[in-house]
């Protein structure tokens, strides 16, 4: 069986699947259970300054007839006294020694808050700490969370402040809500960090509730901007963990978080570098259990590719990635339909027909519609529309011969 | 008299449950669900499979997104009568049928029960689909009310023509409200969509008989077209000895009993025999056996394969424990003044008439009765010649009106027609179709004819 154990920074767990910071991991008695069933390590849920919370404070985004697509919160950090989560903490690290048990952490932008707690929370005897820079709502407006991630400045100085006391690894969160996120990756490093985690949540509004105007969640009829997360997000999670992955001028490991919901996205974090990954929605949505099968499915996975660790898993497709101008200008593939498994919705000719490239064309005689090879542009639209598993595939054509970049070019040029 | 064995009455909940809807509403969620799988196919064959083409995946996307007054409106622009199709369609040969999930080896769409859903809708929060057009100095009168007639009127009617209903019967609709099975569409449910063709302007009057109360002669004088919608006449009979015994029915005449009387007060007999294997005869069969009957068999003189049932009905009226016994032939229905037994001859399939269908030959020496307490004859319906042949200078064709399939004009250019009267028997929705198409055709004429001379 493959070996699943992972070492983040010198946290180390049996296996990648944290439990990130969140509800779910908001007690000793919830992260006792989902160790009891198979996660490798938890994220406390944000220990500070208790505060108090609204009601309401999540609202989602359902999908075509799917539940929770994306979910939004207000909740804010934990709204237990510090004291009774320092002591669950350091239960639940005794009774579970194997899984990481890391606090995240958030008090007032000063040296002294900052040390104080730290000192506080290690002496629980957790693996690690994690410095909520991240949260974008609520704790923001009082100069936390975000307000620190948003400036590579500040994010450097309180990493910084921690690492001055610290005897266990420190981990910064960073949040997506900024322009680019390798700068603070970059900052949260030189403050010596020894690992990042990334994405907290994105600034959203769900939606609105058109009969009363007042967008969601309702607060007493008002409502303000939250996190959102889930599903949604992963695509903008994945870019964000391969844009730091791949900076020349970043080298600490890195948790991957954002929508991970399945074995499959973990390996997609796994393959853009990510060291370990830590999942909230999903378990918010179907529970603690889901890690039986992201467990099975990752190790299976491993086994059918003959990976002996993750570590040969890790990283693997960043070399797959590169700036536009350095893609093959000359690689050319078209659209092929298999008139086999063709239902007739003819999704795709409507699709090329008015939202892409007009080669797709109607036929007399039959509902397979013909595509036109010459002038198909091989831009997957129709692939993407049909509902019918590899009846249109994308074929590789001869185009010119060689290859041919922008930069390439561009440099040729000048 | 002692010998007739009537089907002990059940209790008013066991009414309740055999007669209940038989293919209940869906959820709100559920048909979010069912319509967030709907693929919305380009120049969708659902549409096209539809007699009234009513553009399914439009309608389907709109309940998606909560659009349920469009959605309704979507339906029933297309389909005056789409509440009743929704019920009632044989969808598994037309919408559901023509479903590309076939062709992934899924379920089709439930393309009636999300129609069903919409137009509930509609007729659970009332409001105001359709207007009716600026008004025309046009009048049309339209004999009988049902489902042909609905759709010309309410089409005639959007139009801005005056649109007057004639029927025999007490109550508007026809077969809608007289002659389906009560399990898939009660009466209430047939009348509250005439009612939607009434805000439209259309004037129905019941209980008026053309060529009785009033003369063809009075509808040519004071109106400028005249639409056919009679629809056809009683039950063809076998023409055996024992017709005329009491315990013997003609299967319209049945179901329109269920339809009109309090379950309690309908008699059937303990074992019933259906003679017939048409959807009509399986309507016949599972009511009776709704009813309380103990024991009920559709008599056919063919095989099961020539059974002209459709597949739904045929599986429903086996679930609903329907006894089919093919290849007999009734010759004779024997009884002291009531009903006692059916005599029947086996036959087998000989040579392939030119309709398709193998001549029933019957076997020599083959007699066998069946114990009954009932026969339901349901063998098809004659045309109502008798009418039709009185209407001067529109042509017939066995009995059907013949008409310009793309007008519904007959050969007398005043004249159209349209349902069953004109197309010989086929579904509300092709009733409906017709009714379209004729609208479309009496608008040309009455444009062609020009203003009418003052005076009128």
């Amino acid at each position: 069986m493959a070996d699943l154990s992972c070492n983040l920074g010198g946290i180390r767990s049996p296996n990648p699947f944290w439990l990130a910071s969140g509800p779910p991991s908001n007690s000793g008695e919830q992260v006792a259970r989902a160790f009891d069933q198979g996660w490798g390590g938890a994220v406390w849920k944000t220990v500070g300054e208790p505060i108090i919370n609204t009601t309401s404070r999540y609202s989602s985004i359902d999908w075509n007839g799917q539940r929770m697509m994306g979910l939004n919160n207000i909740e804010l950090i934990s709204d237990r006294p510090i004291e009774e989560n320092l002591r669950e903490i350091r239960e639940v690290k005794r009774r579970y020694p194997d899984q990481a048990v890391v606090v995240s952490l958030m008090v007032d932008s000063t040296r002294k808050a900052w040390h104080d707690i730290v000192k506080r929370t290690e002496d629980t005897g957790c693996d690690g700490l994690e410095l909520n820079f991240g949260c974008p709502h609520g704790m923001s407006e009082r100069g936390m969370g975000a307000a620190v991630g948003q400036v590579p400045e500040y994010t450097c100085q309180i990493t910084a402040w921690v690492k001055e006391v610290a005897r266990t690894p420190v981990i910064v969160k960073l949040t997506p809500n900024t322009s680019d996120v390798r700068y603070i990756a970059r900052a949260a490093q030189k403050g010596g960090a020894d690992a990042i985690s990334l994405i907290n949540t994105l600034n959203s509004i769900t939606g609105i509730d058109l009969d009363t105007f007042v967008p969601r969640p309702n607060v007493g009829g008002m409502s303000t901007h939250g996190g959102y997360c889930g599903p949604a997000v992963k695509p903008i999670a994945l870019n964000m963990v391969s844009s730091a992955a791949l900076d020349p001028e970043f080298h600490i490991p890195i948790s991957g978080i954002g929508g991970i919901a399945t074995w499959r996205d973990a390996v997609e974090f796994i393959l853009l570098g990510a060291g370990t990954v830590q999942v909230c929605t999903a378990v918010m949505h179907y529970g603690f259990r889901i890690i039986r099968d992201m467990l099975e499915g990752l190790e299976f996975y491993l086994e059918e590719k003959g990976f002996q660790s993750l570590n040969e898993l890790r990283g693997r497709s960043l070399p797959h990635l590169t700036d536009w101008g350095n893609l093959d200008l000359n690689y050319r593939i078209v659209a092929k339909i298999d008139p086999e498994t063709c239902i007739g919705c003819q999704l795709c000719y409507v699709a090329c027909w008015d939202g892409a490239h007009q080669c797709i064309h109607l036929r007399e005689d039959r509902r397979v519609p013909l595509i036109d090879e010459v002038e198909c542009v091989g831009c997957n639209l129709c692939a993407l529309v049909c509902p019918v598993e590899d009846c249109i595939t994308m074929a590789q054509v001869p185009g010119p011969a060689g290859k041919m970049s922008w930069n390439a070019l561009r440099s040729g040029r000048s | 008299m002692s010998e007739i064995r009537l089907a002990p009455k059940l209790r008013p909940e066991e009414y309740r449950t055999n007669f209940g809807d038989i293919n209940r509403a869906l959820s709100p969620g559920a048909a979010l669900a069912e319509a967030s799988r709907c693929l919305f196919c380009f120049d969708a064959p659902c549409t096209a499979a539809c007699p009234t083409h009513i553009d399914v995946p439009a309608f389907i996307k709109k309940i998606a997104t909560g659009n349920m007054r469009g959605s309704a409106r979507e339906i029933l622009s297309a389909n005056i009568l789409g509440a009743s199709c929704a019920r009632v369609c044989p969808v598994e040969v037309l919408c559901e049928g023509a479903c590309v999930m076939h062709g992934r080896g899924e379920p089709p769409i439930q393309i009636g029960r999300l129609q069903r859903h919409a137009t509930d809708w509609a007729f659970q929060n009332p409001v105001q689909l359709f207007a009716p057009g600026s008004a025309r100095d046009k009048r049309v009168a339209l004999i009988g009310a049902g489902p042909a007639s609905l759709s010309c009127a309410a089409e005639l009617a959007k139009m801005g023509y005056g649109a007057v209903i004639l029927d025999r019967h007490p109550l508007p609709g026809g077969l809608n409200t007289y002659g389906i099975a009560y399990y898939k569409m009660t009466p209430e449910e047939s009348l509250r969509e005439i009612n939607l063709v009434r805000s439209l302007g259309v004037k129905i009057q019941c209980g008026v008989q053309v060529g009785h109360d009033l003369t063809l002669e009075d509808l040519e004088a004071d109106f400028d077209a005249i639409f056919i919608g009679v629809g056809l006449g009683k039950t063809r009979r076998l023409g055996i000895p024992g017709e005329n015994l009491a315990g013997v029915y003609e299967a319209i005449d049945f179901i329109e009993e269920v339809k009109s009387k309090p379950f309690a007060e309908i008699d059937v007999g303990r074992r019933v025999v259906v003679i017939g294997a048409g959807n009509t005869s399986i309507d016949c069969a599972t009511q009776a056996r709704r009813l309380g009957a103990e024991w009920v068999a559709i008599v056919y003189r063919r095989g099961e394969s020539e059974m002209p049932a459709y597949h739904y009905e045929y599986e429903l009226a086996k679930q609903d424990g329907v006894q089919f016994l093919w290849h007999a032939q009734p010759v004779e229905i024997q009884g002291n003044a009531f009903v006692q037994r059916l005599v029947c001859v086996r036959t087998r399939s000989g040579a392939r008439e030119a309709s398709g269908s193998f001549r029933a030959d019957e076997i020599p020496e083959s007699r066998f009765f069946i114990e009954t307490d009932m026969v339901i004859e349901a063998l098809g319906q004659d045309p109502r010649s008798s009418f039709l042949e009185k209407l001067p200078g529109v042509q017939l064709e066995k009995g059907r009106v013949v008409v310009d399939p793309g007008t519904g004009q007959t050969a007398n250019p005043k004249y159209f027609s349209g349902g069953d009267c004109a197309n010989g028997g086929k579904e509300v929705v092709d009733a409906v179709a017709d009714g379209k198409r004729a609208a479309a055709g009496i608008d040309r004429y009455l444009r062609a004819v020009g203003p009418r001379p003052p005076g009128l």
